[in-house]
């Protein structure tokens, strides 16, 4: 004897905030059942695992069917199948698409291929995160990438308007898309210790400051790619470690400007031509796809670990990196201010953010 | 006369993909109606066309266009293949057919395929030109009004109430009828969605055609069913009740666009129509005016009028009776059956002072005075309808019309609607039904191919000799019906409905309603408004006239009202005759009034007047049973379902009985009994709403007795249990809040100092009427009462007594519209449908196992749906309505519909009502002190003007006569058995409560209520492009007013699929199918310009599977009422108050 078919289907379309994370997560409806044992309902609505069980199943079919329509969140708003209040509406969305950091780090700067989507059971071993989840997840990335991939107009805003996701989730969606487009390596181990913000946070930079949109906001591709010209501009930087008279000129000035700031003046002293010469070999470097992807491990080897070594706080970082990039502004034969500006500006505040104490 | 439909294609969106190759579509779309088809051009590469077609123009008749639907198919064009079919939209252009219905049809269609579901969207504009229509013989009936409500449409009032329609219309099933059963899926579905569609349309222009004839212009409760017979053909059928319906104009807008603030939205709903005559200007009342103003002049006037009365003598009394009787609706039985009555009185009246008696007497004297108009028009009717059935004589000149048609449309007397305009209902005789067992065999179909009617037109021309068919069944379940109904000496049926169950060539016939003693007052259109001005200002009159404040104002002016409507108890009072009654049955006076008797229990298939007198709140009770059965064939097995009916329906009705009792309730309201038939097995599942009907003796408890005392275990067992169930009715009734003995207290205790004898009277009477309850034990009527444990039903029963779990807290239910008790809605509501399967695995199941099955299936289904509404507690489940049905030999399919409706938990504004209620019971019989007479004084002004106003005398009322329930198994050859559920009347005096209270506690509180409440709703869903469209079974929704009816919305659908598991097995299948039901019921509404579907029902919910094949196919039927409301808060925006104090009175009056 046993239940052949149970359905409950209201005019309005009822769920329940809790059951649809349950089902956002992967569980299974035993699963989900027993967590909302645990939870207490029961006891506050005088129901039985039954009714739960049954109650369950039915809101996960629910979700199922709404998947088709989550999938393209502008179709929900005008769909007559379901008739959800449009604040529920938002919520639905919202959390469909919201993602776990861990599960995002994992597949940052790795193509969003099916090869990929295959190594998702490692990803979920690794974080204990369901793997229907990671699919689900991984699946929302892609189909973000995909479609605003050929989209003019400024990525952030696409996102938001595409999927309508608040404007949060919206950047973290681009610093997805951006990192996936431009493939950066962050899975090294050297990268390890950063975590998804603080690389949404450098995406959100360099999307801001070195995409062709930084410049022209009309251009296909404008937030995804990094601006060429630019690229090619910053060979020109180099000038700054190739030049004796300049490289010195560089030092002293910074050096006259730290004197008694800094516990690490030593240590800065000495270190000032290698950092120097780290910085600008990146930027002169970025012409190539290679390096691009390497632009974080570089960051790190270059830049990160030889201050670490020595000690310097994130002040100390600060306050190197303002005169460091202040300084060249001084030196007279240095005619490149503009992209050393826009160049260090990025540089700086990725540095500040990645340096973790 | 040709009419011109006119459709044009706007766009598509959401369209599936077609072409696997470029994952795009070319779309275009084919416009058909009747043989004439249009096509747009294809709109290449997009899942999102814009055809934006011309106009498609068709030059129909008016016929057609009632009968056809628009249809509208979307294709893919295949350059090198045929065409694929995406989907198909089915257009009811009806509702455009009415000039007060919808003007356009305009907005997004589901696209809807049968195998695929719903997929993607195509944008429609319709609209219709009509040319008027001069000919007297045409055979279309556009402009008639289809409602599905079962009560007078809000925002109309009832001119007349004709009465019953019907007609049926029968088909080959293309489904059986497929060219070499080689079924291919999608044409036979499609094939019949198209063919119920067109007889659908068919038969609601006949019955269109019948409610012309009688000189109606709608049909109020309309019901229609399909019967899938099998390879026997397709029977679509319809009842409905035809009216004349007035549209109240707007000038009345105003008024009640206040008054739906009130305290209780739901009542007010109900009965606005009505009340909005009030202001009288149109006024369709009846001869009863004279009497009208006669009572008025009756009761202000009081004293000298009352002594007039009061002295009168018996003698006097009794020759008015017979006057009386003439004119009123009883029939001629009952005639010769009352004569003794005064008799019998007078002989009783030896125990209680003669003063009660003469008393009644007079109050009827003065009514059949006043009736003499009355009369003469019943003479006239007896005169022209010549011999046409001594029987139905008095019902005819109660009914009569001027044309003989309409005459014999009265052979049946029944209305479909469950609540009725104030006055309307003056008793209520019980439930009556009749089941019928039938074997089917082809329907004899003598015009080939085309759909046909059978109807046969007239029915007294029906001779046996004719070929069986659909309508003789019925027709025979009808009179049968009326019979029953005569037994219990009423002349109407009200909540009538009709309904079949269906397994291989058996076919259950059922019918039930409640008998009924209508009053005239609808059923006669002259037009007397003068007199019912009249009335009101000596009504006013009188107001200024009394001497007490405020509180007194309000009861003076709902009693302005009372020629409109029926006080508390009247519906209650036995209509049968005392010494004749057709079962045995307890009766007691009334507990309201103490004039009239009323039986101990009630069973009616209505919804609970709205005037009525109810204690505490009310809730959902079930009986359900299920019984094995043998597998047989043709005539044998109807034999067996025969004779299993009556015993199913006995239990049924025992274990209502006492669940009700349990409940410590007295009336059943909503009864619907559910027997479904399957291979090896019958259920019976029967709900209903129990209250506490104030006016009815309180329930006794349930006593068990055992029958071999001798044994100390066996005695310690039984004591165990009694006490259990004395527990469970104590709770029960702290649950329910029901409370009586106060306001039995009260109503002794009152100060009634003058009539001495009288109060004494009632006293004893109220104490033997406690005294009944225990009497019943050692009486007859053991069954309700005593539970024998030895018996192992009665073992079955005390189980399912106590298995019966309570709602959790803050959920109430019930099956009927309003839940008494319960007046603060909120405008949270969801409606919702929930179906279950279960199999069977055990195939040797007891019939106990079974019940237990059932039982807990229903039980769970319950606490499930409790569990998902959990959130809108404080909640009522309204209009909680169950199907159950044997799809298969292992299974069992239970469906729920409901609406589940919050409420303010803030029960300040009930004790408010409590309060109120008190306040003005004291001063009532303060007031009444003061007069010589008060209790006639106050039953007058009460009920009897009304009554009589009618036109309708007090015909049962007076009659103190009656007993209780019983059930009739008279009647079973095949036809299977009829039980006759009795009920009860009661009369009214002391307590006209129920309608002051309301109109008091309407000024106390609505304002600032009503302004919560649009707070509440206001939250708006800006943002959406789609328009949010709401659904209930209900005939309103709370805080909100009803602007316009836009048609009825009447869709069949089938979904088919070949790839279960894959669309989520049986439960996944059809979730989505009922998803999908409901998104096109909305987008039609939507369509039409509607935000909301009221009375929305879900006739027919067929499921079958085969899981082996990965297949599975259902239908669904759903019905309703598209209809546009405005908020009040929206209203109450525009200047609230109307001016003129009639209209003041009249919205105080609506309050009610």
């Amino acid at each position: 004897m046993s239940v052949e078919l149970d359905v409950f289907v209201g005019n309005t379309t009822i769920m329940d905030k809790e059951v649809y994370q349950l089902w956002l997560n992967g569980y299974t409806v035993n699963d989900a059942v027993k967590v909302r044992i645990e939870g207490g309902v029961m006891e506050e609505c005088e129901a039985s695992a039954e009714v739960l069980l049954s109650d369950t199943m039915d809101q996960f079919r629910t979700f199922q069917m709404c998947e088709r329509l989550l999938q393209n969140p502008a179709k929900l708003a005008n769909q007559l199948l379901f008739q959800i209040p449009p604040d529920r509406q938002a919520m639905l969305i919202e959390r469909y698409y919201a993602f776990d950091d861990d599960v995002v780090r994992e597949v940052l700067g790795k193509k969003l291929s099916k090869g990929t989507k295959k190594d998702l059971d490692d990803v979920s071993a690794k974080t204990g995160i369901t793997l229907k989840s990671c699919r689900r997840q991984f699946d929302n990335f892609k189909r973000v990438f995909k479609v605003v991939e050929e989209l003019k107009g400024p990525l952030v805003e696409n996102i938001k308007q595409h999927f309508l996701l608040p404007d949060q989730l919206a950047r973290d969606y681009a610093a997805i898309v951006f990192f996936a487009n431009n493939r950066f390596e962050t899975g090294k181990k050297k990268l390890q210790y950063l975590t998804f913000q603080d690389f949404a946070f450098c995406a959100g930079q360099l999307i801001n400051n070195w995409t062709v949109g930084a410049v022209d906001n009309m251009v296909e591709d404008m937030d995804v790619d990094l601006d060429k010209e630019f690229l090619q501009d910053l060979k020109d930087l180099k000038i700054l470690i190739t030049d004796k008279d300049l490289l010195d000129q560089h030092k002293s000035l910074v050096c006259v400007a730290l004197r008694g700031k800094t516990k690490v003046f030593n240590e800065m002293e000495a270190n000032f031509k290698n950092l120097s010469r780290g910085l600008v070999n990146i930027a002169a470097k970025l012409t190539n796809t290679k390096d691009v992807r390497d632009f974080f491990i570089d960051l790190v080897e270059k830049f990160i670990e030889p201050c670490k070594s020595d000690k310097w706080t994130a002040t100390d970082v600060n306050l190197y990196l303002t005169h460091y990039t202040n300084s060249a502004h001084i030196l007279d034969t240095f005619k490149h201010q503009n992209v050393w500006t826009r160049y260090m500006g990025v540089i700086k505040s990725c540095i500040l953010r990645m340096y973790h104490e | 006369m040709p009419g011109k439909l006119k459709a044009k294609i706007v766009a598509g969106r959401h369209l599936p993909v077609m072409d696997r190759a470029s994952d795009l579509t070319d779309a275009f779309v084919e416009v058909k109606f009747g043989n004439t088809t249009f096509k747009t051009d294809v709109y290449p590469k997009s899942l999102n066309p814009q055809w934006n077609s011309e106009w498609f123009k068709f030059e129909v008749d008016d016929e057609d266009l009632q009968d056809e639907p628009l249809q509208i198919t979307v294709l893919d064009h295949d350059t090198y293949s045929a065409n694929d079919a995406i989907g198909k939209v089915y257009i009811d252009i009806d509702p455009l057919l009415s000039s007060e219905a919808a003007t356009v049809i305009s907005g997004w269609f589901p696209i809807y395929d049968t195998i695929h579901g719903i997929r993607g969207e195509i944008n429609v504009l319709v609209k219709v030109e009509l040319f008027n229509d001069l000919n007297r013989f045409r055979q279309s009936s556009c402009g008639v009004k289809f409602f599905c409500t079962t009560s007078i449409p809000r925002c109309y009032r009832a001119v007349m109430v004709h009465g019953f329609v019907e007609e049926l219309v029968v088909n080959e099933d293309p489904e059986y009828q497929w060219i070499d059963r080689i079924r291919t899926p999608r044409a036979s579905n499609e094939a019949r969605q198209r063919l119920i569609s067109l007889m659908s349309g068919e038969l609601q222009r006949k019955i269109g055609l019948k409610v012309l004839e009688m000189g109606g212009n709608a049909v109020v409760g309309y019901l229609q069913c399909f019967d899938l017979e099998g390879e026997s053909g397709l029977v679509v059928r319809a009842i409905g009740t035809a009216c004349t319906l007035d549209k109240l104009s707007n000038t009345y807008t105003p008024a009640t666009a206040i008054n739906p603030c009130n305290s209780s939205p739901s009542k007010d709903i109900k009965e606005a129509g009505f009340g909005e005559e009030a202001p009288g200007v149109p006024l369709s009342s009846g001869p009863p005016t004279p009497l009208r103003a006669q009572t008025f002049s009756s009761f202000s006037p009081s004293k000298s009028y009352s002594r007039q009365s009061s002295s009168s003598d018996t003698e006097l009394s009794l020759t008015p009776k017979t006057a009386r009787i003439c004119l009123s609706p009883s029939s001629p039985t009952l005639q010769s059956k009352s004569s003794p009555i005064p008799t019998t009185k007078a002989l009783r009246s030896t125990t209680p002072p003669p003063l009660h008696v003469s008393q009644s007497d007079t109050a009827m004297l003065r009514k059949s005075v006043s009736f003499s108009e009355d009369l003469l028009l019943a003479a006239s009717g007896m005169g022209s309808g010549g011999s046409a059935g001594k029987e139905a004589g008095p019902l005819k000149a109660l009914l009569r019309q001027q044309t003989q048609t309409a005459l014999e449309q009265r052979e049946f007397p029944f209305f479909t609607l469950t609540s009725f305009p104030p006055g309307f209902l003056l008793h209520v005789g019980g439930v009556v039904s009749a089941r019928s067992v039938k074997l089917l065999d082809r329907i004899h179909n003598p015009a080939l191919g085309n759909t046909r009617s059978y109807k046969l037109l007239d029915w007294n021309s029906f001779t046996a000799d004719e070929p069986e068919t659909r309508d003789a069944w019925w027709e025979e379940i009808r009179q049968e019906i009326k019979s029953h109904a005569k037994a219990l000496g009423c002349h109407a049926v009200v909540g009538y409905s009709e309904s079949t169950s269906i397994c291989e060539e058996v076919c259950i016939l059922s019918a039930s309603g409640t008998a009924a003693i209508l009053s005239s007052r609808f059923m006669q259109d002259s037009a007397l408004d003068t007199e019912h001005r009249l009335s009101r200002q000596q009504a006013s009159v009188f107001t200024s006239g009394a001497e007490k404040g405020e509180g007194d104002m309000g009861s003076t002016a709902s009693l302005g009202f009372e020629d409109l409507m029926s006080p508390g108890c009247a519906f209650c009072h036995i209509p049968y005759d005392e010494l004749n009654m057709p079962f045995p049955a307890q009766l007691t006076y009334c507990h309201c009034c103490r004039r009239y008797k009323v039986p101990d229990v009630l069973f009616t298939t209505i919804d609970l007047p709205t005037e009525a007198n109810v204690t505490g709140k009310g809730c959902l009770i079930q009986a359900r049973l299920c019984r094995t059965k043998k597998k047989a064939q043709g005539e044998g097995n109807a034999t067996a379902i025969s004779n299993l009916l009556p015993f199913l329906e006995y239990e049924l009705h025992t274990q209502l009985m006492n669940k009700l009792k349990l409940r410590s309730m007295n009336a059943l309201f909503g009864l619907r009994i559910q027997i479904s038939v399957g291979e090896n097995m019958l259920l019976g599942l029967a709900s209903a709403t129990g209250v506490y009907l104030t006016a009815l003796p309180s329930p006794g408890g349930i006593q068990i007795a055992g029958k071999t005392p001798s044994d100390i275990t066996y005695e310690q067992h039984i004591s165990n249990m009694q006490k259990k169930i004395n527990d469970t009715i104590a709770k029960n009734k702290e649950l329910y809040e029901i409370n009586p003995p106060d306001l039995v207290e009260e109503v002794i205790g009152s100060p009634i100092p003058e009539p001495r004898q009288r109060s004494r009277l009632f006293r004893s009477h109220s104490e033997s009427s406690d005294e009944v309850s225990e009497l019943d034990l050692s009486h007859g009527k053991k069954d309700a009462f005593v539970l024998e444990i030895d018996d192992t039903d009665a073992v079955e029963d005390i189980h399912s007594l106590l298995t019966d779990a309570p709602t959790p807290p803050g959920f109430y239910s019930c099956n009927t519209e309003i839940m008494p008790g319960i007046y603060n809605w909120t405008s949270a509501l969801q409606m919702f449908t929930s179906v279950r399967v279960f199999r069977l695995s055990n195939v040797n199941l007891t019939n106990q196992g079974l019940n237990k099955v059932f039982n807990d299936l229903c039980e769970n289904l319950l606490k499930s749906l409790y569990f998902k509404l959990r959130s809108m507690v404080p909640c009522c489940l309204c209009h909680v309505n169950f199907t159950v049905a044997v799809p298969e030999d292992e299974l069992i399919q239970v469906a729920v519909t409901a609406v589940a409706m919050s409420f303010d938990k803030d029960q300040t504004q009930e004790n408010g009502r409590q309060s109120i209620d008190k306040n003005l019971m004291k001063a009532i019989t303060e007031n009444e002190d003061q007069l010589q007479f008060p209790l006639e004084l106050s039953a007058e002004s009460s009920s009897n003007p009304l009554n009589s106003a009618k036109g309708l005398s007090e015909v049962s009322g007076p009659l103190p006569s009656a007993r209780a329930p019983s059930v009739d198994y008279s009647s079973f050859t095949d036809r299977c058995s009829s039980w006759i559920e009795q009920l009860r009347l009661k009369a009214h005096t002391i307590r006209c409560g129920s309608i002051k209270t309301m109109s008091s506690l309407e000024k106390a509180s609505p304002l600032p209520e009503g302004r919560s409440r649009s707070l509440r709703s206001n939250r708006s869903y800006a943002g959406s492009s789609v328009t949010v469209v709401k659904m209930t079974p209900l005939s309103f929704i709370p805080g909100t007013k009803i602007i316009k009816y836009l048609g009825i919305i009447n869709m069949f659908f089938i979904r088919e699929t070949t790839s279960l598991r894959e669309e989520g097995g049986v439960s996944g299948f059809l979730h989505s199918f009922i998803a999908e039901v409901f998104a096109m019921v909305r987008a039609h509404v939507a369509a039409l310009g509607g935000n909301a579907v009221v009375s929305y029902n879900m006739k027919e919910c067929v499921f079958m599977e085969n899981p082996n094949k990965n297949q599975a196919q259902c239908l669904i039927n759903v019905s309703g009422d598209a209809v546009i409301f405005v908020r009040e808060s929206e209203l109450e925006a525009t200047p609230p108050q109307p001016h003129s104090a009639s209209a003041q009175t009249s919205s105080s009056g609506e309050g009610t």
